[in-house]
Order: C-alpha cells, then structure tokens, then sequence
C-alpha cells in the first residue's frame, strides 16, 4: 500500500491548508458575530460554526504537534463551548479576545512553518485573557426538557450542543416538530438542502436521525426535530410540496404559557390545542407509497457533499509549462506543413495536415484558458482580513472607521490574492494611523465623526484594479517636499517647481515619512517603498492620488495572473525580444549624438539625470549584423527605459512591436544558467521569443554596461 | 485485508487516520487495512450499504447526521449491527462520548491520538465484536 512517511508528509500538507483555510472560516465567522452582535440578532448558529472551526483546529493541531495553537485552542474551545452552551453571554469584550485568537492563528501557523519566530508572549497574553472570561454560572434551572414527551432514544443520539438547542428552543416557548422524510441516497445532498432552507424560515432544525428500519438499500428514511413557533398545520403547509409528514411531539401536560425570552416569532397560541385536532392521523402515519423520494435531480449521480478538490498551486504551475511546451509544439508542427505544402503531390496531405493543426490550437487555447480560470480566486479573500485590522485599529486609536469594500468578487490568480494581504494592510495601517482624524478633529473641519476607507476593486481588461481611498487629512505635500530635501533625494532648485504628480510619488522612495514621530501601527519603518516594492515583484504598478485635507486614493493596478505577463516586444537585429511591460518606464527615441561617456560606461543625460545605457545587439552579441539605416537627426532606434527596484537603464533597441500577453516558458535545463532571459514564450506569429529578465539586465548593465557577455550570442 | 470505514469532517484528520490505517509498517494484526473515507454522515450511510466493512471509525461532532446518531443506525439496522465501531472525539466532550458508548460503540479515543493507539483501538473493538 502507500508508503507510511510519504502520506504522512501529504497529511502534514494537508495539516497546513485545512489549517488556513479554518483560520480564514473563522474569521469571517467573527465578523458576521460582531455584526449580529452589534444589531442584537440571534448568534447561536455562528457560535457554533466558531466553536465546530476551533474544535476542528484543536483535534489538528494536537495530531500535527502544533503546541502553541493546541493550548490556545483548548483555551478558546472552553469558553466558545460556555458560549454556544449559554453559560457565557457573548459582550464586546469576550468577541475581542475571540478577535484576538483568531488573529493569533495566522501568526501562529506561519510559525509553525518554521517562516517566522514563535509569538510566545501573546500566547501567553491571549491564554490569560481567555483564563479570564470566566464563566457566570452553570445552568442549574430544571431541564425544561422533561416537559416534553421525548423518545429516551431521541435524547441518547443528541449531542451536548444539539440537547442545548433544544432546550433553548423549548425555553423560548417554541413547538416541536417530527419532520419525517424519504430521500433517494442519490439526490440526498440537494434535497436536504432544499428542505433546510425551507424549515430554516419557520425555526430551527435540531438533529437529523437516519431510521435504520425503513431503509432499503437506495433510499433512507430521516426524522428531522424542527423547533418552530408556528402550529402544526403552518408548519405542514409550508412543507406539503416535500413529501414530508409532520408530527408534532406532545409535551407531558398543559402547561401555563412558557416564559418567551427573546423570541422575535411570536407564537400563535400559547396554550397548545389538543394535538390530535391539529394534525390529522393519516398526515403522520401516511402510507411510505406516499413518501417517494423528491422528484428531484433525476439521473443524479452519486455526488459527495463537497464538490471541491483542493490543488498544490505547483501543480498548476506545471500544467501551465506543458501548455507552453505544447505551443512550441504546435509552432514546428506548422513549419512542417508549410514544407509539405511546397513539395509536389503532398498537397492534400498538407491540407490535412493544416486541418487538425487549427483543431489542435483551438484546443490548447482553451486548455490553457481553463487552467488560468482554475487559478482564479474571488480578491474578497484579500479583503477579509482588512475589516479585522480595521476594528481592530480603529478601537487602538479611539477613531471611527468605517470600511466599505465593493468588488470582493472580482477573481485574481491565487497567488497574486496571497501576496496582496500585506501591502493592503499596510495601506489600511497607514490610513488609520496618518490619515483618518479623531472624531474630535473631524468634526472640527465639519466631516462626519466617523471616517471611511473605501476599497473597491474591478476587472479592466487583463487586469485588476484595486483603489484604496480614505478621506482623511490627505497628503501634506509641503511636508513631504520638506522630507525629501531634508533626505536629500531632490535638491532646492528640483524642490520649487516639481510637479505634483512626482511629489506624490516621492512617497515612495525609501524612508521618506511625513511625520516626525512613529504611530503605534505604521511608521515603524516599513514603509510605501516596501509595499511599491512588493507590489512590482508581481507585475503591478501602484499611484497615489488625494487632496490634502480631503482624502488619499491608492490605485493598486495588477496583471490578472502570474501565469500570463504582458509585454513589450522589440526587435534586435531582426530577432524579436519580450520584455515584460511591467519593469518599463518609458521608451524614447534612440540619438546616438547624445551618447556620452561616463565613468567608462555610455550614459544619456534624461531630465537632468544621467541614464546609463547598454546596446542590446552588443550584448546580445548581434554586432556583424547590418546597423540600421541612421535617419537624418542622427536617430537610429529607441531606448527602453527600465527600471527595477529603483535602478534604472536605457537600452538600445532597433524597434518597438507590439504589446502581447504571453505564456512563459522556462527555458529549460541546458539553458538554466544562461543569464539576463527569464524564458522563452510563444509570439503568435509562429516563431518563439526569448523573454528577457529586467534585473539581470539592469544589474549586467550598471556593473558593465555595453561589455559583450559570452552567452548572450549561443541563444540566437 | 481488513475494510476500514472512516467518518470524519476533517480532511487532514481524514487523511492522518487513512496513512496510520494503509501503512505497511504495521507489524500487529491489525495489518494493512483498505480504507473508505467518508467526510459526512450522509456520505457513510452511502458507503455503509456498498459493502460489509470490518471497522467503522467515526467523529461525533458532525453537522447534518451526527456520529451518535450514525452509530444508533449501525446498531438498529440488521445488516450492520455487528461492524465494530470506534469513535474518535476530543477529551472535553465527555457527555457526548458517554451517549456513544451507551448507543453501542466498541471503543474510543480521544484527540490527539498517534498511530499506536489508533491501531490498539481497532483492534480493541475487533475483539469485543468477537471479529479478531
């Protein structure tokens, strides 16, 4: 059978993503809490989901040796079970602790991974607080159970939670229904879940008892406890079309109305008209002809509950490089029915031959399609985590905050949605800490008390946009000119006339602060360079916009996926270069008059800078093809002007083609150690380009600018 | 070979039962087992009719159809009455682990567990149905 070590290190993997994906579970569970919390809305479903999440990671945690999560876990799991038990009442205070667990979970399975140090002090703060809820007192009343006539063998299958339920239920003055129904094992998952949705809007459904006398091999009888306020016939009318029989379950004796604690259903009698009136006999021991399973999803097929795999985003990764192998593919496939075509005789062949090439591209396009739509995910998973920094600061700094978040739908590669939670949540600090006013000082300049951070994101082409606008105090620009002078990054003369465009985006050059002292969550030197850093490692481009005592936007503008790269295609020396649109700035016209010589090295003066430039038919080693034909000016050719990780060059190119989304592809063993290309990609028109890689090229030229590299020339 | 029914909503407890169950290493008379997972109530009473397993090992703390109530349908329907059954919970909830063995479960183990116990479990349970 399967090798013991090996499946173990699947099920550690496994370990980690069901870890995270309960992590996140659990803290949108908080969330939709605080809201229910904050409107006064029954909880006790949500307290549950949180309760089942913990108790899930807490089993997990102990297997897989996570010790730290384990003993919060058990902490959290105690008070969450006094919660959905009712032996707790939910405050604001104990959802903050639970808040705090949770944000404590992330840190916490990130170093169990081993990526970061293990926060052991705020365990230990957390299992304090968590010591602390305490407790206000079992439930010590007589169990209002015993009013009702209940089967002993109901009772014994029920779990703690569920005998909770319905001992609140009962308490809160509500009816209990027997609901029994047939359903095919085949169609059961849909028609349970059409079942639950309709109960749902008359109470809440306790348990479900499978019946193991009346089921045949196909189908399975279930009694379904349902607590409901309405009667008898309201319940059995709403059901009717279901197929199901409804008996209500006697209670022992009349009894004087039950107290109705909270319950917002009003009852329509609380006497309890004798039973036998209110439900004919024939409705609950119907003939079983009558209970047929649901008409429902004929031709069903015997379908799991969970229609979801979860995938290694490697693999993906794999299956994408063996669409570009099959492109390239593809590419020689045509070359050999162009030589066909042009020998005697071979025609039809050749015909054919072009046929089943055009199907064969057809297909590969949308295989490829297909696998990029797999790795989409909704950027709402990016968002979630910014409505509990937001609480969570807003409560830090005494402001009022509102987040308002629209096109959570809008899908990005999984990878992409993974590396954005940082640097949205440094935007969300920073407009917190620096931009929203107190309550104090908003109103003082007539805002509303509370402030708002509107993070709204849409598709626009290959592309996704993502804004992330405060109305805050704005930006001071004055005192960002006054810390760049003070840094030294522009000088007096630059200072008088810069245009706004390019004070805002001084913001992001490295430790450029507007304020004098750190703020608690940001300024503690992580700053907007970072993020612009971490934001162009993935293909995007991020720019500032805002009015100073109004408000601040970030516009955040991301390539749809990471398999895909939008680039701009140059020729040199008649071969065609990719260079990934992202590390160009900008491209100009090529003056070789202008060269000058600098420190050895070929420099153009730009704007007042000094741009060194490296001519890429040297470097690529195309020097004895023919030099292009100079025009009249002296202009022969262009200069792309990129620029990684704040340092730039100019390189010399014969043409600027078109932009093009490309697969890329690697290159491939023998050519691992070749340097300056990051791959090879399909470019539409038959022929494969090399795809070149902006930083080596930058870092190639700044060290030896116009040098000839060895390998540049085996690769043409 | 012994059919190893495993209820659990968890997927990587799912799969931490599975590799203890199919390993080869295991040198006691358990033996290798063939395992059937199964994520949810409804999806045993799937399985459980498909053929005799030797062994069901179940979660109590399960939406929909619980473990208990799983367990109350082995032991009322004629054709499964006799499959051992373990339930696997966590310490805490003691109540729930009473309600199971008085329903008829052979034995129970408390989370976390390793592949020792696990295996001593199964066999337990084996032995008191009078299987092994």
């Amino acid at each position: 059978m399967s090798d013991y070590g090996s499946s173990l290190d699947k099920a550690r993997e496994d370990f980690f993503a069901e870890a995270q994906e309960l992590i996140d579970g659990l803290g949108r569970d908080v969330l939709a809490l605080d809201a229910r919390l904050k409107q006064n809305a029954p909880a006790h479903e949500l307290i549950n989901d949180v309760f089942r999440g913990v108790h899930t990671l807490k089993g997990l945690t102990g297997l897989f040796g996570a010790t730290l999560m384990l003993s919060v876990s058990h902490e959290l799991e105690d008070v969450l079970d006094d919660l959905r038990l009712g032996r707790l009442a939910l405050s604001p205070e104990v959802l903050d602790i639970v808040f705090g667990a949770v944000e404590l979970y992330g840190k916490l399975l990130i170093a169990e991974r081993g990526q970061a140090p293990e926060p052991t002090g705020e365990v230990r703060a957390l299992l304090n607080a968590l010591g602390n809820a305490g407790v206000q007192g079992a439930d010590a009343r007589a169990s209002p159970i015993a009013r009702y006539e209940l089967d002993p063998a109901l009772l014994g299958v029920l779990t703690e939670y569920e005998e909770h339920r319905l001992r609140a239920a009962i308490e809160s003055g509500a009816h209990l229904f027997k609901l029994r129904v047939t359903f095919s094992l085949m169609s059961i998952d849909t028609a349970l879940e059409d079942l639950k949705q309709r109960a749902r809007t008359y109470g809440e459904i306790i348990t479900y008892l499978p019946s193991a006398s009346a089921t045949s091999g196909d189908d399975i009888e279930l009694e379904v406890i349902l607590a409901s306020p309405d009667s008898a016939v309201t319940v059995a009318d709403a059901l009717a079309d279901l197929s199901v029989a409804v008996e209500e379950i006697a209670r022992a004796q009349p009894l004087p109305a039950p107290p109705r604690m909270g319950s917002r259903l009003s009852p329509t009698s609380s006497l309890l008209p004798p039973f036998a009136d209110l439900v004919a006999p024939q409705g609950i021991d119907a003939p079983r002809d009558s209970l047929g399973p649901p008409s429902l999803a004929l031709g069903a097929s015997l379908r799991s509950v969970s229609q979801t795999v979860r995938v290694d985003i490697r693999k993906l990764d794999n299956l994408m490089n063996i669409v570009g192998e099959l492109a390239i593919v593809r590419t020689s496939l045509l070359e050999v029915v162009e030589r066909l075509r042009l020998r005697a005789g071979q025609r039809e062949i050749a015909t054919d031959l072009q046929r089943l090439h055009r199907a064969f591209e057809r297909h590969l396009a949308k295989m490829q399609g297909g696998i990029l739509e797999v790795r989409m995910v909704p950027l709402g998973q990016a968002f979630e985590k910014l409505a509990r920094i937001v609480r969570q600061l807003s409560r830090e700094h005494d402001k009022e905050v509102n987040l308002v978040v629209t096109g959570a739908e809008t899908e990005i590669d999984k990878l992409i949605v993974e590396e954005l939670s940082d640097p949205l949540m440094h935007m969300i600090r920073n407009s917190i800490d620096h931009a929203i006013e107190s309550p104090h000082e908003r109103a003082r300049v007539g805002k509303p008390a509370a402030g708002t951070i509107v993070v709204n994101a849409y598709q626009k082409g290959n592309q996704v946009v993502i804004e992330v606008e405060d109305d805050g105090r704005g930006i001071d620009e004055d005192r960002v000119v006054a810390s760049a002078l003070r840094l030294g990054m522009i000088t007096h003369d630059e200072a008088r006339d810069l245009p706004r465009r390019d004070i805002l985006s001084l913001l992001f050059r490295p430790g450029l602060t507007t304020r004098d002292a750190a703020g608690d969550t940001s300024g503690r030197g992580v700053g907007m360079d970072v993020v612009k850093t971490n934001i162009a490692k993935l293909g995007g481009i991020i720019d500032v916009s805002g009015e100073s005592g109004i408000g601040t936007k970030i516009t955040i503008t991301m390539p749809i996926t990471l398999a895909i790269i939008r680039v701009l295609m140059v020729s040199v020396a008649g071969r065609i270069y990719a260079v990934p649109l992202p590390a160009i700035e900008e491209a100009i016209a090529f003056d070789e008059r202008l060269v000058r010589a600098y420190d050895g090295r070929e420099v153009l003066t730009q704007r007042g800078a000094t741009l060194p430039i490296c001519r890429l038919r040297k470097l690529f080693g195309h020097d004895a093809a023919p030099a292009l034909p100079t025009e009249p000016r002296g202009r022969a050719g262009f200069v792309v002007i990129a620029s990684v990780g704040g340092r730039r060059a100019g390189f010399v190119v014969d043409k600027l083609l078109a932009h093009q989304d490309i697969v890329i592809k690697s290159l491939g063993k023998t050519l691992r150690g070749v340097r300056g290309f990051a791959g090879a990609a399909e470019l539409g028109d038959q022929r494969v380009g090399l795809v070149v890689d902006m930083a080596q090229l930058i870092d190639d030229a700044l060290d030896y600018s116009g040098v000839h590299h060895q390998p540049a020339g085996a690769l043409s | 070979m012994l059919h190893v029914l495993v209820v659990e909503d968890s997927a990587s407890m799912r799969g931490y039962i599975r590799a203890i169950l199919e390993d080869a290493g295991g040198s006691d008379a358990l033996g290798v087992c063939a395992v059937t997972l199964a994520p949810s109530g409804f999806e045993a009473m799937r399985q459980l009719p498909r053929r005799a397993f030797d062994l069901m090992i179940t979660d109590i703390n399960m939406t929909d159809i619980n473990g208990l109530e799983l367990i109350r349908f082995v032991r009322t329907s004629q054709h499964l009455m006799a499959t051992p059954v373990v339930v696997i919970s966590t310490q805490s909830s003691s109540q729930d682990v009473a309600r199971a063995m008085a329903l008829g479960a052979d034995g129970f183990l408390a989370k976390p567990f390793n592949a020792e116990a696990l295996r001593a479990a199964c066999l337990c349970a084996r032995a008191a149905r009078g299987g092994g």
